[in-house]
């Protein structure tokens, strides 16, 4: 995609199309003949991040890949919603194995297709962050670092929701969930656990890493499109609400998504070879209560001490000056 | 059985899963009323022909705006744009310049000489219109489209009513009020000058229906001692004069004494006859003038000067002798005893204007109020038939509310020769709280420029000049579309369900209803409002 700033537009590139625009400067989304990789009638609940990020995510691949695709799914909410036997809501070539090895099965896809002289067929491996973050981890580390071609991308929701909000590695701190329970002098999920993905990712040096939102579909199509055009190892890390297990509106998903971005907490960056090549300036910066105040898991937080939401304040914080979100 | 190894079930598509039996409530697309439609006393649909003119297609979004209204050049220039005060996006930055591309279009129309589609057959109707001022010539056009054969009658040698004689020419270049009056009679409307209508029950003989717009152009006047030698003139003959070969002859000090925009027009035009920084004298304060903000600034630019808080006792030779006001609590202005002498050599009374209802003396127990016409809801006088507007029916004087009666007018005769009815739909209005404003980059508003001040203090050019074609365009495109699909994609890309079915380029979106779970992502994420969740009936 060109970033070539479009001005005096009423959306700019910020709505999915534009009937002003260039056909190639509104979103894959936007078109009419979009691949709708998954498919209506899929059981995700109302206002599903996840579905959606899925479908953003697998049709600008199907575009990058001329929808010569194969993908490999861990087991989770995508896999459940998706495909309950003998339906399916995938119109690419699927599989699905078991919770822990996404990340080895697109391997061994990859594998196969080398020795069919099958270059042209990409392969994605795609899981949430509890088949990811700790469940997959060690498969998925194991395909970074051997390199091998594929991209893999980790739709978060911060917790186990398919069992019912369980936490995962993902959770961030201050959360409700059914295992970190808002009880007790530090109610949810403790501070200083947990652990960053992407970063994790950057750390085996492989070519590509990024994080994306749903909130901002451009960003997130262009980084799709990057990582098809790079082989070897890639991993995206897209950011998805859960409406359910977030206690948000399902209307509210969407926004959810921005805020979080604009509040600092989700920092959206890319990464090649390890070092951070780019990221995206927050737009209109907010403080991290109106993205905490949208969701019943942090409603305990909105008592008397508000220590934890200067913590989690201090947090984003971290992130701007970290990542650079703040145009100057 | 003929199923492989393990497998008990066919393969299918979750096509077969229609989720939208999970809906309690269902997302419908609206057309809301935008508020910069619902403010304009002429009822154009601004959002309606922006959205053609976004797009570059200004032949097309030109003839949407002539649908409610004759005069884009025009109005362009001389309304006070009451949608711009309601513009939602003045919430956002700065609200949109409509009149400045409305003024585009016209000025388009005139150059390629665009003519509005004559859509509707002959009737074989004809109607009388008394009076060629903005409200019934807008009658008359709206009556001719309708397919009604309009004969206008004029008592001046020219068209145009205020239009000509009470707005300035560097406000309303008179070269832009011929085009927009000729291209009336391009299409048809008979307009017969220098007929001064003395029995209106005489004239209408032979008409199926008359409307009346004989405007106000008696002048008010007040009751103020002067010697032999001072000179008092009333505004509405010394703008009328303006129109005639001989200009007026004011002096070097003169004097306005009102509040008006009749009373800004006054002292601009004596500024540009040659007079020294005329004073406008005004009883009450700056903030309860009724003069217009942009017009009162231009003035005050232009080296107009005001005296508020003051009335006119007394005129002598060569100077005017004013007494000095309070306010009360109410607001109203009291005498305070102290006088002061001011220089002035002419006094310009601009304390507005009556309308002149003798033609209508033999219309049995007609109503009026005030020295206007009482009309109803459909513009009609007590008299069936004999419909009125503009000045001379109790409202706001201006021209775009005169245009507004001229077509509301237009409509509710056509009705009244068919025997029907005519309701205009309601719409609800679209605020700004139902827009999604993540979605509208910035972009200031294109400030016109502004013609070079030593000009505009001694010559009638046009004070604001119009925009090029770059700067509508950008103008346009700031355009919210408030409450109207403008086909951003948005809620085909954000529905989790691909329940948005989008028809193509014009043909906006559908939902899929099979399919559709009720979340309200679609009418959340519309940047403009067009969606609207309603509660299913379960």
């Amino acid at each position: 995609m060109s970033l070539q700033p479009v001005k005096f537009y009423q959306t700019g590139t910020f709505t999915v199309g534009n009937r002003l625009l260039d056909e190639s400067m509104r979103a894959v989304q936007a078109n009419m003949t979009r691949t709708n990789s998954l498919n209506s009638g899929h059981r995700a609940c109302q206002g599903c991040g996840e579905a959606l990020g899925a479908r953003y995510a697998i049709d600008a691949a199907m575009r990058a890949a001329k929808n010569r695709l194969i993908a490999a799914n861990a087991t989770g909410c995508l896999e459940v919603f998706s495909t309950p036997y003998p339906e399916t809501s995938w119109q690419i070539p699927w599989m699905h194995s078991v919770f822990a090895n996404a990340a080895s099965v697109a391997t061994g896809i990859a594998a196969a297709l080398k020795v069919k002289k099958k270059n042209d067929v990409r392969v994605i491996a795609q899981g949430g962050d509890g088949g990811t973050t700790d469940i997959g981890f060690a498969c998925l580390s194991g395909m970074f670092e051997r390199n091998d071609d594929v991209l893999y991308i980790c739709y978060d929701n911060e917790a186990y929701m398919n069992t019912g909000v369980q936490r995962s590695s993902a959770t961030p701190p201050g959360a409700r969930t059914a295992t970190t329970p808002a009880v007790g002098p530090h109610p949810g999920n403790p501070f200083g656990t947990g652990k960053n993905l992407p970063l994790i990712a950057m750390a085996h040096q492989i070519p590509y890493v990024a994080t994306a939102s749903i909130a901002n579909l451009h960003d997130l199509e262009a980084k799709v499109e990057k990582a098809m055009g790079i082989r070897g190892a890639r991993y995206i890390h897209i950011y998805v609400p859960c409406p359910l297990g977030w206690g948000s509106l399902p209307s509210d998903t969407m926004k959810v998504a921005r805020l979080a971005v604009e509040s600092g907490l989700f920092p959206l960056f890319e990464a090649e070879h390890g070092e951070i090549t780019s990221r995206i300036p927050i737009r209109r910066k907010v403080p991290v209560e109106e993205y905490l105040k949208l969701q019943r898991r942090f409603a305990h937080l909105f008592g008397e001490d508000r220590t934890a939401i200067r913590m989690i304040q201090e947090i984003a914080d971290r992130n701007i000056a970290k990542f650079g979100l703040e145009e100057k | 059985m003929k199923k492989p190894f393990a497998i008990t079930l066919d393969p299918g598509s979750s096509l077969a899963n229609h989720t939208g039996s999970w809906r309690t409530e269902r997302p419908v697309y609206v057309d809301r009323l935008p508020p910069c439609n619902h403010a304009c006393p002429a009822g154009e649909d601004v959002q309606k022909w922006l959205y053609h003119a976004e797009s570059g297609e200004y032949r097309k979004a030109w003839e949407s705006l002539v649908q409610n209204n004759p005069f884009p050049a025009i109005m362009g220039r001389v309304c006070y744009h009451p949608c711009e005060t309601a513009c939602n996006r003045g919430a956002l930055d700065e609200s949109v310049g409509i009149h400045a591309v409305e003024r585009f279009l016209g000025d388009e129309a005139i150059r390629q000489g665009w003519l509005p589609e004559m859509k509707e057959k002959e009737t074989g109707k004809k109607v009388l219109v008394i009076g060629s001022g903005p409200s019934g010539l807008s009658c008359a056009y709206h009556l001719r489209l309708l397919g009604h054969r309009v004969v206008i009658m004029e008592a001046e040698d020219r068209a145009g009513g205020m239009m000509r004689y009470g707005i300035p020419k560097y406000r309303l270049p008179r070269e832009v009020l011929e085009a927009e009056v000729g291209r009336l009679e391009k299409i048809g409307i008979e307009i017969r000058l220098k007929q001064k209508v003395n029995d209106v029950m005489e004239v209408m003989e032979g008409f199926d229906a008359t409307f009346m717009a004989v405007g106000a152009h008696i002048a008010k006047r007040a009751y103020i001692p002067a010697g032999d030698a001072s000179r008092i003139i009333d505004a509405v003959a010394m703008l009328h004069g303006m129109e005639s070969d001989s200009r007026p002859r004011l002096g070097r000090h003169v004097v306005v004494y009102g509040g008006g925009n009749t009373a800004i027009d006054v002292a601009r035009t004596a500024k540009r006859l040659g007079a020294e920084e005329p004073l406008i004298v005004y009883r009450r304060t700056k903030d309860r003038m009724p003069a217009h903000e942009s017009e009162m600034n231009e003035a005050i630019e232009e080296g107009i000067r005001f005296r508020w808080l003051s009335t006119v006792k007394s005129m002598e030779e060569g100077s005017i002798t004013v007494e000095k006001m309070v306010l009360d609590e109410k607001g109203f202005p009291q005498p305070t005893g102290e006088f002061e002498q001011i220089e002035a050599d002419c006094l310009i009374l601009a304390l507005g204007q009556e309308s002149e209802l003798d033609l209508l003396k033999n219309v049995p127990r007609l109503e009026t109020e005030k020295g206007m016409v009482k009309v109803d809801h459909a513009m009609m006088t007590s008299r069936p038939g004999l419909f009125a507007g503009g000045d001379m029916v109790p409202s706001e004087k201006t021209v775009t509310t005169g245009i507004g009666h001229g077509k509301k007018a237009a409509r509710h005769i056509d009705a009244w020769l068919r025997n029907a009815d005519f309701h205009e739909e309601e719409r609800e209005i679209a605020e700004f709280g139902m827009l999604n404003t993540w979605y509208f980059s910035d972009a200031p508003k294109t400030v016109q420029p502004v013609l070079d001040l030593v000009r505009r203090q001694s010559t009638f050019d046009e004070v604001l000049s119009g925009l090029s074609e770059q700067n509508a365009l950008f103008e346009a495109r700031r355009c919210l579309s408030c409450g109207n699909c403008f086909e951003c994609d948005n809620c085909y890309g954000v529905c989790p369900d691909n329940a948005v079915i989008k028809l193509g380029p014009g043909l906006r979106f559908r939902f899929n209803y099979d399919f559709c779970k009720g979340c309200g992502l679609c009418a959340q994420e519309c940047p403009c409002g067009a969606i609207k969740m309603i509660p299913e009936s379960i």
